[in-house]
């Protein structure tokens, strides 16, 4: 290297190494904005899910930011997009620690994603807050994770329970999507709870999410069992489909379906056949708790009139709840944050009175959706015991 | 009894969608010997173009079958022209290269045509509910006969489909236009010495090829009202591997081909314990065993290479 270069190379290097100890002298000061980490899936097969979440969780921030946490510091999002996949919902969060630095991360909704998330914040110690996760997984045997909303145990016997007392049903069948950590779970619990509870099980098939489109194979099968009624544990993305086929082949029974089933479009692609149908979900919009109607209040203003479905609440809870656990940490260490998450008690949340317990899962009420001529209504409650 | 019939009603039906795609395929590959990956994704476009164009003109809501007609010609006639474009300007200058760079180059227009579709300016990624609205009593089945529920959509899919079958195979034996196509699908250079324009012929077959995939597409999008940029990708691969099942550049093998497909998926699923999970996997072991045994598919022909 002549001297020249040599003497050129040396100013562009030491350029660099200041530039990055200014970077790191700026995220160490007090009054800087604190970056905080989201994977959410903006596009994709269950778009609406990360869409629906990235918007509460933005709208949780508008309020947040008008005073700051920790003395009047900023909270700054960073939101990945994971395209609805596995491994990019992994990839989002290794570049969201290492290069973004985030102290804590927000997401995701499909169980499959967060627990392909949970391993990588769990090594770099960084607390992640899934909102919307249900599977026991997700949390399982993690320090770091956690959740803010109900688990699948619990869900599949509140779905039970409500098929066998509310609707006073005896034969069941199943239909559910193999590939699914949130599928296969949930057909687990539900089936657990019926058979405890003296419900009859009389066919059980299942399908694959994202590249199947034809269940009429399945559905004729099941269709000769003669059931009461007919478990999808399936997303949204099927649920309409697998409705419209079932009116086709003459199936009158009404399907039942879990909070995957929460999103505009099961009623635009299901049509008239998904009228009849019930779902567990985390909240009814109709609801008429006064938290719930401030939130879908503020949640039309900024959004042009949209109605929230249930991953935009618990977007908005998982938010605040993050800001609640920074606030009482006093510090943005990860440690003190994850200590904070973990002691969050009698939260005054939107989707309800939220506290987490020792396995890191949030325990709140269940409501059942009743879809009637073409909307979702709201039908019942289901507390935890 | 009923209920096994029933399910061979309902492969038919899965089948029929797979044989209209595969004979698209089929043709493309008959006249180039180019596997025109972009097929399944031309299928797309013609789902999604007839639901934009019915969004465009406020026709939505509106229960006309001459709406949905224009709309769905419309988007055949731009599906055509995307043929067009594809092959004049992705395939035609690669023409005289080995093979293998043109059958890149229909990768490249695929996933071109996927992730650009995937873009919020140009349609999105989240899947949307196609207007079958549009259609009064599609969604209705024909007349029970004796327990058998056979649905409105799958009996046009089938008719369709065979009608193309012949439309087509009439085109290819008995018009001018098809002497000339299989002369040049026979070879290129030689078919010039005899005065057919083969630039004009292959633009034909893409411009064919093109419209009948979307065709296919807005079938397949009446028959499951979901349509998103990725729709065409795990047909195009099914009507694909029916159509070398069938005996590729066969028209009437593809239309076979795509129907025993569909039968041997859906009584997978029908009669194995947990089939739907082999759904996919036993349909290719059948199609290998099959291979095996006749290389060149079904109704393929067997063609010896002079030196």
């Amino acid at each position: 290297m002549q001297p020249r270069f040599r003497a050129l190379f040396a100013v562009i290097l030491s350029a660099f190494l200041l530039a990055s100890c200014e970077k790191k002298s700026e995220s160490a000061s007090d009054s800087a904005e604190i970056v905080i980490g989201q994977v959410a899936s903006l596009t994709g097969d269950t778009a609406t899910f990360g869409v629906s979440a990235d918007e509460g969780v933005r709208l949780a921030l508008d309020e947040i930011n008008q005073n700051g946490v920790l003395g009047g510091r900023k909270i700054k999002l960073v939101t990945e997009d994971d395209r609805s996949l596995g491994d990019e919902a992994k990839t989002a969060v290794d570049k969201l620690v290492s290069k973004d630095h985030v102290v804590a991360i927000i997401g995701e909704i499909a169980s499959s994603r967060s627990i392909a998330m949970a391993p990588v914040c769990e090594d770099a110690k960084i607390p992640m807050l899934s909102p919307g996760s249900t599977n026991p997984k997700v949390t399982q045997g993690f320090q770091y994770v956690f959740r803010n909303c109900f688990i699948d145990p619990f869900q599949g016997e509140a779905m039970a329970r409500f098929a066998l007392e509310d609707l006073k049903l005896k034969k069941f069948a199943f239909l559910y999507p193999i590939n699914s950590d949130y599928g296969v779970g949930l057909r687990q619990y539900v089936n657990d709870y019926l058979t405890k509870a003296g419900g009859e099980v009389v066919a059980s098939e299942s399908y694959t999410e994202k590249t199947d489109s034809d269940f009429k194979a399945q559905l004729t099968k099941i269709k000769a069992a003669n059931p009461d009624a007919i478990f999808v544990t399936g997303y949204y993305t099927e649920a309409g489909l697998i409705a419209r086929q079932a009116k086709q082949l003459g199936i009158t029974c009404p399907l039942i379906g879990g909070d995957g089933w929460d999103s505009e479009q099961t009623l635009k692609i299901g049509g008239d056949a998904v009228n009849g149908c019930f779902f567990s979900n985390h909240y009814s919009p109709d609801e008429k708790r006064p938290e719930v109607q401030a939130f879908v209040e503020g949640y039309k203003k900024k959004y042009q009139g949209k109605v929230p479905d249930a991953m935009a609440i618990l977007g908005y809870d998982a938010m605040k709840i993050m800001a609640d656990a920074i606030h009482r940490a006093g510090s943005t260490d990860g440690d003190k944050i994850r200590d904070a998450l973990a002691t969050t008690r009698d939260f005054p949340g939107a989707s309800g009175i939220t506290t987490i317990d020792e396995q890191h899962n949030a325990k709140k009420a269940i409501v059942i959706v009743e879809i009637k001529n073409g909307e979702f209504t709201y039908r019942t409650k289901i507390e935890p015991k | 009894m009923q209920e096994f019939v029933q399910q061979l009603i309902n492969g038919l039906s899965v089948g029929s969608i797979y044989a209209l795609i595969a004979v698209g395929y089929t043709m493309v590959y008959g006249v180039l010997q180019l596997i025109n990956f972009a097929h399944g994704d031309v299928f797309m476009v013609g789902a999604i173009l007839t639901l934009v164009l019915a969004r465009a003109f406020g026709w939505i809501g509106i229960e006309s079958w001459w709406a949905f007609g224009a709309c769905a010609a419309l988007s055949v006639i731009a599906c055509g022209i995307v043929g067009f474009v594809i092959e004049r300007f992705a395939y035609r200058p690669l023409r005289d290269k080995p093979r293998i760079n043109s059958l890149i180059a229909a990768i490249g227009i695929s996933l071109l045509l996927e992730y650009g579709g995937q873009h919020p300016k140009v349609f999105g990624p989240t899947p949307q509910p196609f207007p079958t609205a549009m259609l009064p009593g599609i969604g209705a089945n024909l007349p029970v006969i004796s327990g058998l529920i056979i649905s409105r959509v799958d009996a046009l899919v089938l008719i369709v489909t065979l009608v193309l079958m012949a439309t087509l195979t009439y085109i290819v034996l008995k018009t001018k236009t098809g002497l000339a196509l299989r002369a040049v699908s026979f070879r290129f250079d030689t078919a010039a010495l005899m005065g057919i324009n083969i630039d004009r012929i292959i633009s034909f077959t893409f411009i064919l090829g093109s419209c009948l995939a979307a065709i296919a597409g807005i079938l397949y999008a009446v028959k499951y009202p979901k349509v998103e940029p990725l729709m065409g990708l795990l047909p195009g691969v099914k009507a694909f591997v029916a159509a070398v099942f069938g005996g590729i550049g066969n028209i009437a093998g593809a239309v076979l081909g795509g129907i025993i497909l569909g039968l041997v998926e859906v009584l997978v699923v029908g009669y194995l314990p947990n089939g739907s999970q082999y759904r996919d996997g036993i349909a290719f072991v059948i199609l290998i065993v099959i291979l095996l045994v006749k290389p060149s598919g079904l109704l393929g022909k067997h063609v010896v290479e002079k030196v």
